[in-house]
């Protein structure tokens, strides 16, 4: 059995160690591209979203290269990306391929039904082979996010254009490596030490930006059109909402686990949404109050098109934008997506918000001076 | 150094290309309207060539601007000292002429757009997506369906007492519904006044969908020469229009205030090329990668045979090879041009 996984970011170094770690064979796929894209697209419905044809493409792309399993996320609630696994495994029956298909869902509760599934495809390894794997996985992502989080801020500040895209790369090579938690921990030290050897500049007081909405859209860059990097060459600070720990921990150890931040999210998203809407509108909503509680510029909403959840967040964010003075921009693609017009749009809405923040200082300044006019 | 200091907008579209020379306080002493005609670097020379006819020994250009969808293209080859995106462009301007506007209609050849200001500056903006409905090519198109020139569209429009409906969702409807129109014998003057209204409609039920449209309002935009248009708009809206006098060119007009802008904060000799680059051997070539499945365009600009600049990757692949080359030879080149 080869097993494989979609892509999504750079999950697959953690996927790979955890499944390479219970002795089974792995066939990462190829990272998505055009070919990716247009093989999901001819093989999927029209109206399902963006993530879902990828992920089919993925699948085909993998086939190609000898897997014959797939692991993948399932999901509750009234998102439709609780059904996407049992869409996909249509779609690659009717297409004669006979994968075998492993869902995860997130158990309403019992993390044995998680162990169980796993167990049911790993074959007779012992619980604590699995925790050990998932661990290490854990830790990978762990690392991987740090990575991540480092390499927007070093962007913002790289002296040449382009610079921090091999470090990364660089950086992402070294996690992936690591075959042990000792080794883990001198990689990730390296990799933020090649990232920090990027050249800089004196970048002064950049735009903040937090990006919300659908977690595949935004961990994805391929669909996302590179929009961490755009940002980050156009001298903007960028942080997102959901980082892969995040994903995991909220979405395969699902309820049982309540994290302080979740908490808070909920809290601030409770004025405009206070029911689960699936997928992650109140995400969206939450993280937007608590970006403009914490001073940044703006916030970009990033879904796929058609996408319910992210709908009802987007119908509501004139409200929170309003509320909160932190100005919002939407973008919903799919793969008709021109890289041209989201170019135009990123770089109209940072120019909103550089002048939007002049403005302020202007007329603080100004304020400070009738105030001293007025003392004297 | 002769001549008074002037400042060059650059707006390339995929529709119209525009220029503008704005002098120091801020007055256009020339603008031009051309066709891109799927040739911008061609179209821009041609513009230049005119300009240095019209204005080269009265002025020098002292900062360039360069704007619109082509606004990468046209940066390198006439050397401009700032690059900005055109609903930026179409603010500032609109702000020079109206200080306290507070929305912004734009409706050119391929795109339309709706920017909210709100004390000066830009709080919200919107561009159409998929529907050409609301842009000036459909308008042209069916006005050379009814036979009629497009500069007398808006004053026939203006004519009709019994403006015919005409489904206006998307532009595939609408040119079907108006030739229905036609054959039911609606008369030419109500079925373009219906047209006005249907891409009216179109533009707030989609581009601007959501917005708060506070007046006073702008009209810009190759479309506000239309009559017909600005007052289907007054009516949807109830309030009144303004159409700024350089309606067509306030794309370029923004690009030239944004490089007088640039130029003040950061004092600089211009990148401008001159006017003599209208003479200038520029050609662009594209290619596909077959770096990886993802098959990139990848565009090339040549100077005079020497690789200025290259973009279109996904990937940074094409990049450094750009910096390795432009090092090389082509930076000397650029500059000393
Ligand atoms: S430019 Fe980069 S991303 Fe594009 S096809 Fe070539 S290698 Fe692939």
């Amino acid at each position: 059995m080869k097993v494989t996984f979609p892509h999504m970011g750079t999950l697959w170094v953690a996927a790979k160690a955890i499944l390479e770690d219970l002795d089974l064979e792995v066939v990462v796929p190829p990272r998505p591209t055009t070919r990716t894209m247009n093989l999901g697209v001819k093989h999927s419905p029209e109206f399902a979203c963006l993530p879902l044809k990828l992920c089919v493409g993925n699948y085909l792309e993998a086939f190609e290269r000898g897997a014959d399993a797939i692991v993948m996320a399932g999901g509750i609630g009234p998102c439709r990306f609780g059904y996407y696994a049992q869409v996909e495994r249509e779609i690659l029956n009717d297409l004669g391929y006979s994968y075998r298909m492993i869902v995860l869902e997130p158990p309403k509760g019992h993390l044995s039904d998680l162990v169980n599934e796993i167990k049911g495809f790993t074959g007779q390894r012992s619980l604590r082979r699995i925790y050990q794997a998932a661990l290490f996985g854990y830790r990978k992502l762990g690392a991987l996010d740090a990575i991540e989080r480092r390499t927007n801020q070093v962007r913002v500040d790289e002296a040449a254009r382009g610079g921090t895209g091999h470090a990364v790369q660089k950086a992402t090579a070294l996690i992936d490596r690591a075959a042990s938690m000792d080794d883990l921990k001198t990689a990730l030290a390296r990799g933020l030490e090649v990232l920090d050897q990027v050249p800089r500049k004196e970048s002064g007081d950049p735009l903040k930006i937090g990006l919300v909405g659908e977690v595949y859209m935004l961990l994805e860059p391929y669909v996302n059109l590179d929009i961490e990097r755009q940002l980050g060459e156009m001298g903007v600070l960028v942080e997102r909402h959901v980082y892969l720990t995040d994903w995991v921990r909220s979405h395969l150890t699902a309820d049982f686990l309540r994290f302080d931040h979740e908490r808070e999210m909920r809290q601030a998203a409770k004025p405009y949404l206070g029911h689960w809407v699936g997928g992650h509108g109140v995400e969206t909503i939450g993280n937007s109050v608590l970006y403009a509680r914490r001073g940044f510029d703006g916030v970009i909403q990033v879904a796929p098109l058609t996408c319910m959840p992210e709908i009802v967040a987007r119908s509501l964010l004139p409200v929170v934008s309003q509320d909160h003075g932190i100005p919002f921009l939407s973008l919903f693609l799919d793969e008709h997506a021109g890289e041209a017009g989201l170019r135009t749009r990123l770089e109209a809405f940072v120019d909103l918000l550089e002048r939007r923040r002049e403005q302020r200082r202007r007329r603080a300044s100004t304020l400070s001076l009738e105030v001293a006019g007025h003392s004297r | 150094m002769r001549g008074k200091p002037a400042y060059l907008g650059v707006d390339v579209g995929s529709v119209s290309t525009n220029l503008v020379l704005l002098d120091e306080d801020e007055k256009v002493l020339e603008a031009l309207y051309l066709k891109t005609g799927g040739q911008p670097v061609k179209a821009v020379q041609e513009g230049l060539a005119r300009l240095s006819e019209e204005a080269a020994g009265e002025v020098r250009v002292v900062g360039v601007g360069a704007t619109g969808s082509g606004r990468q293209l046209t940066g390198v080859v006439v050397g401009a000292d700032i690059v900005k995106n055109e609903i930026t462009a179409h603010a500032v301007a609109a702000l020079q002429r109206f200080p306290g506007v507070r929305t912004i209609l734009e409706i050119g050849g391929q795109d339309s757009k709706i920017i909210i200001i709100r004390q000066g500056v830009v709080v919200d903006f919107a561009m159409n997506t998929v529907c050409a409905a609301g842009t000036g090519s459909f308008l042209d198109r069916q006005a050379a369906r009814l036979g009629v020139a497009i500069e007398d569209f808006g004053a026939l429009a203006l004519q009709s007492e019994h403006p015919v409906r005409i489904a206006g969702r998307c532009a595939v409807f609408a040119e079907s519904d108006m030739v229905h129109k036609q054959q039911m014998g609606h008369t030419t003057e109500d079925i373009t006044r219906g047209l006005c209204q249907a891409l009216v409609r179109n533009f707030l039920n989609n581009v601007a969908k959501g917005k708060e449209i506070q007046p006073p309002v702008a009209f810009q935009g190759g479309v506000a020469a239309n009559v017909g248009m600005r007052q289907a708009f007054e009516e949807a809206l109830a309030m009144e229009v303004n159409v700024p006098t350089y309606f067509g060119v306030m794309g370029a007009i923004g690009a030239a205030l944004l490089a007088k802008e640039e130029m003040a904060r950061r004092p600089r000799q211009t990148c401008f090329r001159g006017f003599e680059m209208s003479r200038t051997d520029f050609r662009t070539t594209s290619f596909e990668c077959d770096g990886c499945p993802n098959h990139c365009e990848v565009i090339e600009i040549y100077l005079n045979a020497i690789l200025a600049a290259r973009w279109g990757g996904r990937c940074d692949r094409w990049d450094q090879l750009e910096r390795s080359h432009l090092v090389a030879g082509g930076k000397q080149l650029l500059t000393s041009l």
